[in-house]
């Protein structure tokens, strides 16, 4: 059931006109196929070339590379249409949007000549890796670190949660360069390594990164999220982000910044699982009947579905205001956190209200819901917890209204 | 080899059609979108000209207010070439003859070989305009063509009919309304959505195509809607419990055979 999502007057003529394509894409090609790839834990191949072909993977790189030159809220816009179909189609984009994101902002223009065009085609894909086993969050402890050796830097560590980890080939990864930095941030450097995709063991120039077996996770299937362990990787001082000059010692600052426009588009994840359920709760009340009448005239499940409708609108507002101001060159981490923590969690909170109206059938494979009750969560986690999110939120307020 | 696309600005498919009963009209206020019956035309066309045969031009046509222009942006977006607009509030109200009438005048300007449409609008769901655009034109006309072939000026198309499939062929200039089976529309790509807007776009008022004024909108259509009534109930169908499958089929044959339908 497709229903009126009310933000039409918001758009302009050609964002209409995309996210109306967007829309049928999602409803003929990711709806009626997730379940199959949802359950075989399998890369929806066959959907993310139609996407390459239709240009989703160079919405935000500028025309002269190739790509469509399209804002942040556009994209925020495709993005909430693609998680309503399945969150992990957008985890296949993503990725790739941080990457591009960071090339186009901190390249230098031979970094920015050699990926943007391959990237914009989706010829190659990107994935970016901050946390390790024992670091997430506190990303300024991470141990993986690059040395210098002759004209190249040596990498050594292992990566953890690397979304589109093997099937990428280009990692923008952050590591530490200088361990004595003090703060430590000042020691953390972006490199852009290169890889084989879809290869667990790398070889030739690419030797010394290895991608284990794909974690098994409890949703968010179909997109792997793997381990990258680099032992004796060679990167040139050419692949250091914004080269070897200006880049070093400045990965901890351009990552924290990819980060924010990352939050925008985890929050239109949210956004758009959300709007799903919703769908899908509306639909499924007015089928099952219980004491003689649709679950829907039941006030019981009618506050639900009024909660759930008053949240999805509320969470796409703020999301779209943060990428409204991000676009306009304005100041959006205070937002940008806000929208990455009431999406995420209206995702997670209107999924389970869709859950409870569908009863014993919400439990069973059979229902769409079952699969969207195992992906909510990941949003909760993933670009920063909403706990993150909170202490981010938290210390701007505090910074912004300091008396 | 020029292939005019005949196009229409319909209600979306999420919005719940209903009757304005007022003007006695279908209620279009709401969110509008391309016909997508008329998407098959388009990729009909394409697949003339992707399959070889030599086409100069596709043109989507469309007659409509000014909103319309959203359906030709996603026409050319769809991969016609350019698009003609007849946009004239004397049109307001035309019936199907009418504005079957306008559309051949503004054809007749562009002068195709081949004239596509689909089979049926979304919204007033006549399914015989390509019929009356024909008859203007004089030309040839076939409905329902679910596969199609152009060589040497003739079509060779198959129809779908209640009894099976008729291979017909067909001299052109034709006008053909193509069956939703004969193809799967392709996506227009963001490329070519962002590049909709740089496609010639041609309005057109009634004066500029020599639309005479007494054969168009309400005054100039034959059909007059005198009431407007909500289709009857669907009587409850009757159930039979399913306790002896012998017995079940034996009373579906019986209840099949009291009513001569087998």
């Amino acid at each position: 059931m497709a229903i009126a999502t009310g933000t039409y007057e918001d758009k302009t003529e050609e964002q209409k006109a995309i996210i109306e394509m967007v829309r049928q894409f999602v409803d003929e090609q990711i709806l009626p196929n997730a379940e199959e790839y949802d359950h075989e834990d399998k890369f929806p191949e066959p959907i993310v070339e139609q996407m390459k072909e239709l240009g989703l993977f160079g919405v935000t790189i500028p025309e002269e590379y190739g790509g469509m030159g399209l804002d942040l809220t556009t994209y925020t816009m495709i993005v909430e249409e693609l998680s309503r179909g399945w969150i992990s189609i957008s985890g296949v984009v993503n990725t790739h949007f941080i990457g591009s994101y960071l090339l186009m902002k901190f390249g230098t223009e031979e970094q920015k000549d050699y990926f943007l065009p391959k990237m914009a085609t989706g010829e190659i894909r990107a994935a970016f890796s901050l946390s390790e086993p024992e670091v997430g969050s506190d990303v300024q402890g991470i141990k993986t670190s690059a040395v210098k050796e002759g004209d190249d830097w040596v990498i050594n560590g292992q990566k953890m949660w690397v979304t589109n980890g093997l099937g990428s080939s280009v990692v923008f990864l952050l590591v530490k360069t200088d361990p004595k930095a003090d703060p430590p941030y000042k020691g953390m450097t972006c490199f852009i390594t290169e890889k084989e995709a879809w290869e667990h063991e790398n070889t030739g120039e690419y030797a010394g990164l290895n991608i284990p077996p794909a974690i098994k996770k409890m949703g968010y299937k179909g997109v792997e999220s793997t381990e990258l362990v680099y032992d004796g990787y060679k990167c040139p001082s050419g692949r250091i982000l914004g080269g070897e000059e200006d880049g070093l010692g400045e990965g901890f600052r351009q990552m924290m910044d990819a980060l924010e426009v990352g939050r925008v588009n985890v929050a239109a994840r949210g956004v758009g699982i959300a709007q799903r359920a919703l769908e899908l709760g509306l639909r499924y009340s007015q089928e099952r009947k219980t004491f003689g009448k649709p679950i829907a005239e039941h006030q019981a499940i009618q506050f639900k579905l009024a909660d759930m409708a008053t949240k999805v609108e509320a969470a796409r507002l703020v999301t779209l205001k943060a990428a409204r101001m991000k676009d306009a060159g304005e100041r959006s981490d205070l937002e940008a956190g806000m929208a990455k923590l009431l999406a995420s969690e209206t995702g997670k909170e209107v999924v389970e209200d869709c859950f409870r109206i569908h009863g014993g059938y919400g439990y069973s494979k059979e229902y769409e819901i079952e699969r969207l009750y195992r992906d909510a969560p990941l949003l909760l986690i993933g670009e920063g917890t909403s706990e993150i999110q909170r202490m981010v939120i938290g210390k701007k307020l505090i910074q912004r209204h300091k008396i | 080899m020029k292939i005019c696309c005949l196009v229409k600005e319909v209600p979306d498919a999420a919005v719940t059609k209903r009757m304005d009963p007022d003007s006695k009209r279908l209620d279009r206020s709401g969110e509008k979108n391309l016909n997508p019956f008329d998407t098959h035309a388009i990729e009909a066309a394409m697949q003339i000209k992707e399959g070889g045969t030599p086409v100069e031009e596709i043109v989507a046509v469309t007659m409509g207010p000014d909103s319309a222009v959203r359906a030709l942006h996603k026409a050319v977006a769809l991969g016609a070439d350019r698009s003609v607009h007849l946009s004239d509030a004397a049109l307001e109200g035309s019936d199907v003859c009418a504005t079957g009438y306008a559309l051949a005048k503004i054809l007749e300007t562009e002068n195709p070989d081949l004239v596509l449409l689909g089979q049926q609008s979304d919204d007033g769901e006549c399914y015989t305009i390509g019929a009356v655009v024909a008859d203007h034109l004089k030309m040839p006309s076939l409905t329902q063509v679910i596969k199609m072939d152009a060589a040497d000026g003739k079509l060779t198309c198959e129809r779908q009919a209640e009894y099976g499939y008729d291979t017909v062929e067909i001299d052109m200039p034709a006008v053909i309304s193509v069956g939703d089976a004969i193809n799967e529309p392709r996506y227009p790509s963001l490329k070519a959505i962002m590049g909709a807007k740089k496609k010639p776009l041609d309005t057109k008022a009634v004066a500029d195509a020599g639309i005479e004024a007494d054969r168009i909108g309400e005054g100039g259509s034959r059909t007059t809607v005198l009431a407007l009534a909500e289709p009857p109930q669907k009587e409850a169908g009757e159930v039979i419990e399913d306790e002896d499958t012998n017995e079940t089929v034996e009373k579906i044959v019986a209840w099949l055979d009291e009513r001569k339908l087998i």
